[in-house]
């Protein structure tokens, strides 16, 4: 049993250790009536999911495009969002930002401890403590969203004070680590921490799984030129796993891009009117974020519009961090076999 | 440098389970010897006793001794890991680590032992090539990846790797049986070679190749079902062959059992 | 250092000649053990937020779900100020809506992973799998947007329950799907194939047989799938606004449900209210934390294994 928390498999995407050919569209179908109907059934299904995603696009694009042609600045550089009214101005700059650097820092600190947790449950930990020690880190893609965000808030916040005051202090002449007086738990950096929290079982699960499934005759091949245990890991398992690692982080990239409550709840929104800041304890607002909190307004198709653009390019985004997910391990399973 | 290996009354088990019973015989310097018997009859549990890679097995242990000159594998103060150093392992399949390079492979154990000075890389793989007959046919493409060669080309390249290390001992898992007859005899020709300067010990299912290969032949069988295994009779190759002094023994060999 | 690798540095004298190769055994020997200590500490540093989170919420909300009426009163006429009330409307209201989702989700995934391994070839198959693929990594805020744009923007509905699960069955049918799919795979196919042989149709071998061998797997999948989408929150707060009473006409009105009672009691600052939103959140968690068990424990009477 590996039914995953990440809904997707990696071993399915290798071939038969075997070698036989894989069980897909064997030719045993006859031309009865209830092998056409199931059938039937069977690809109208496979071509409804074709279908749901192709509209999900369409309908963005459709309801978006209105809008964007009332837009009176350029969508993609402007940092206004000024969505309603005869002259709209919106644009996606602060968003693409502040979605961009949290998940940046949620990759950051998740995949190098997602690894390092992998390899904990796959080559180090004691055999009894391997399947609980898997079921505890799945566990924390359990907790829902929303109470990451309060807890973030209400209670582990509050100990990031320090590390955000001790980054300020020595690094914050480097625009990134500028204090800018915001609290806490209520920065970019915070959130990202969160986030990675968030998308620490999704890269832990898929690299575990790849790590698993590195063979014994790698590993003892190693063992038997006298590697240590580490040096083993670094020889045989991780290039092994790598193109895994890779498709892992970025399921995990294509989650903490549109991870929205927890983020809606910690992030400070910003003053319209406050000064630009590359810093990351600041506030600010992911295009999830900003879409969720100001889900009460949507009363004109104007305002509407605007937010199902930023809906879109957040789509878009998801879909080809996706995509290079899934060619990573495409290549990968071209290169096994 | 090759080493004599002495077992002494040597139990080998998983978690609980007695794999392996009272095993004691000596392995000379620059000889093959070969290990045979049915399957499951523990030869090649033995065999990994001889440089540690048992214990790689969870429960896996062994009481008894290996001595490799004098100095016991199993006292406490022995690393593991050096052991595995001097006493040198080929696998039954060749397993060529799949993301490196031919030239990569053959210096992946001495790169561990952080050899960084690329001219003596160079040297060291060139040599091992040759020791292990393989130089002239990979030498116009050490870059391209190693699992790319042909069964018995990788399975070569992994005697070369192994023997990078300039290893004492070196260990054979019946490293011809996922080979062609054509592979096999080139192996079988290496090995002829390389016994000149390491002591070898080679577990086959093959017995016209533990014949042709080998000095001292050991013959492995259970007690019985479900009992442990246990060395039947050692000897030089020539008389186990001809003239053994079990009974089991000669019924293996002639086809009676087995 | 053994005194085995003393006798490895004496420059053997046949080729291949390597000399020295033990210099750095000291350094070796520390990096593998601090590489064994990192990988200890990355797991217990990932423990901390699960526990964290666990007790916080145990210790803050544990006392709301002793009370009876936590289950089986709603919110009614109870202001932030005042103690009282439970969740009984947001349960039943997520219960609800996980139910509806699961029915309109388990026949497509289902489905669709049968397409997938025992119908599709070629580059449908491909495509579809590929959509799959690109479904599991929908933002839940982005099927929202996209119920959104369809059911209020196009249709003129109202946001009501039923459009917020039509916006989780869109989350839930990857998961299905990619679940399914993997159990299928693991029925041998010599079972298909004795099957063949009595001269059963195709059909009829993959409902009698393949997939009663996969269902304890397919309904771990489900659950899984169900757990996940149950704390959601992003489609409910675009979809189905929260409401203080109970609620049960999935296509008219409000209705309310856990994540919803955390986001509106969330924003106040009366004790009541924090009280409740711990409550809440530990009932929520609870809920999603049975469903996770109920799937693994089912996963182990699978009656196909890897």
């Amino acid at each position: 049993m590996s039914t995953s928390i990440t809904g997707r498999s990696v071993i399915d995407e290798l071939p038969d250790p075997e070698g036989r050919p894989p069980l897909t569209g064997d030719r045993a179908s006859t031309g009865r009536w209830g092998d056409r109907l199931f059938g039937g059934a069977a690809t109208s299904s496979g071509v409804l999911v074709i279908a749901l995603v192709s509209l999900v696009g369409l309908f963005l694009v459709i309801q978006a495009v209105p809008s964007l042609l009332n837009n009176n600045v350029n969508f993609l550089t402007s940092t206004e969002w000024v969505p309603s009214g005869a002259q709209p101005r919106f644009g996606i700059a602060a968003l693409l930002w502040a979605t961009v650097i949290t998940s940046v820092i949620a990759m950051a600190v998740a995949v190098p401890l997602g690894v390092a947790v992998a390899l904990f449950i796959t080559q180090y930990a004691p055999p009894w403590l391997s399947k609980p020690a898997a079921a505890i880190i799945d566990l924390l893609a359990a907790v829902p969203s929303i109470v990451y965000g309060f807890w973030g808030l209400n209670v582990a916040g509050q100990y990031f004070e320090p590390v955000q005051n001790f980054l300020n202090t020595y690094l914050g002449w480097i625009p990134l680590f500028k204090d800018v007086g915001t609290s806490a738990k209520s920065t970019l950096a915070f959130a990202g921490l969160i986030l990675a929290i968030m998308i620490l079982p999704i890269i832990t699960a898929i690299s575990r799984e790849v790590f698993a499934q590195v063979p014994t005759a790698h590993k003892e091949g190693a063992l038997a030129l006298g590697a240590t245990k580490w040096e083993m890991i670094r020889t045989a398992v991780l290039p092994f796993g790598k193109p895994g690692v890779i498709s892992g982080a970025m399921l995990g990239l294509g989650r903490a891009l549109g991870e929205t409550l927890a983020i809606m709840i910690l992030l400070s929104a910003l003053n319209p009117n406050a000064a630009w800041s590359w810093s990351i304890f600041t506030g600010g607002e992911t295009f999830a974020s900003k879409i969720a909190l100001n889900a009460g307004e949507f009363d004109s198709p104007q305002k509407t519009g605007a937010y199902i653009a930023a809906g879109l390019v957040l789509f878009i985004l998801t879909f080809v961090v996706n995509a290079i997910a899934r060619i990573v391990i495409e290549r990968r399973k071209a290169f096994t076999e | 440098m090759a080493k004599r290996i002495d077992v002494h009354d040597l139990d080998i088990f998983y978690g609980d389970f007695k794999a392996v019973e009272g095993v004691s015989m000596t392995v000379e310097p620059r000889s093959v010897t070969a290990f045979i018997g049915p399957s499951g009859c523990g030869k090649s549990t033995v065999l990994r006793t001889l440089n540690r890679m048992h214990e790689v097995i969870p429960g896996g242990r062994v009481s008894g001794k290996v001595l490799l000159d004098d100095q016991d594998l199993y006292a406490p103060s022995m690393d593991p890991v050096a052991v595995r150093r001097t006493v040198g392992m080929v696998f039954q399949r060749p397993n060529p680590f799949p993301t490196m390079s031919i030239k990569d492979n053959v210096a992946a154990g001495l790169r561990l032992n952080g050899v960084k000075d690329k001219k003596k890389v160079d040297e060291v793989v060139e040599s091992s090539l040759k020791g292990a007959n393989l130089w002239n046919e990979v030498k116009d493409r050490l870059d391209k990846p190693g699992a790319g060669l042909s069964g018995g080309q990788q399975q070569r390249l992994c005697i070369a790797r192994a023997i990078a290390v300039s290893p004492q001992v070196l260990l054979m898992d019946e490293p011809c049986s996922a080979l062609d007859p054509i592979s096999t005899l080139a192996i079988e020709d290496l090995i002829n070679e390389l016994k000149a300067r390491y002591t070898i010990v080679i577990v086959t299912h093959n017995m016209q190749q533990a014949a042709r290969v080998s000095d001292q032949t050991a013959f492995f069988n259970l007690k019985a079902t479900g009992q442990p295994g246990r060395l039947v009779e050692v000897g030089a190759t020539q008389k186990i062959f001809s003239n053994p002094d079990e009974q089991a023994t000669e019924d293996y060999i002639s086809g009676r059992f087995g | 250092m053994s005194t085995l690798t003393q006798a490895a540095v004496e420059p053997s004298t046949t080729p291949p000649v390597h000399t020295d190769l033990t210099g750095m055994s000291g350094r070796r020997a520390f990096t593998d053990r601090a590489a064994r200590v990192v990988m200890w500490g990355a797991f217990l540093l990932a423990c901390i937020p699960l526990v964290w989170i666990l007790v916080s919420t145990l210790v803050k909300g544990g006392h709301m779900l002793l009370s009876g009426s936590w289950w089986s009163l709603s919110q009614n006429g109870i202001t932030s100020r005042v103690v009282g009330g439970g969740a009984a409307h947001a349960i039943q209201g997520t219960l609800m809506q996980a139910a509806v989702t699961a029915i309109m989700s388990v026949p497509i995934g289902v489905l669709t992973a049968i397409y997938l391994v025992e119908y599709g070839r070629g580059r449908l198959a491909k495509v579809v799998s590929f959509m799959v693929d690109i479904l599991t990594g929908v933002p839940s805020i982005v099927a929202a947007l996209f119920i959104y744009a369809l059911w209020v923007t196009t249709f003129g509905f109202q946001r009501v329950p039923f459009a917020v699960t039509l916006a989780l069955t869109l989350l839930m049918i990857p998961t299905i799907v990619r679940s399914t799919e993997e159990m299928l795979k693991l029925v041998p196919n010599e079972l298909r194939e004795a099957s063949y042989a009595l001269g059963v149709p195709k059909w009829r071998t993959i409902v009698s047989i393949v997939l009663p061998t996969a269902f304890s797997g397919i309904v771990t999948g489900v659950l899984l799938g169900l757990a996940r989408v149950m704390g959601e929150t992003a489609p409910l707060i675009i979809l189905g606004p929260y409401t203080k009473s109970m609620a049960h006409d999935l296509f008219n009105g409000l209705m309310a449900t856990l994540p919803t009672m955390i986001n509106q009691d969330r924003t106040e600052a009366l004790q009541p209210a924090l009280d409740r939103v711990w409550g809440a959140a530990l009932t929520l968690i609870l809920l999603v934390f049975v469903l996770n068990l109920l799937g693994r424990f089912l996963g182990r009477f699978s009656k196909v294994k890897n």
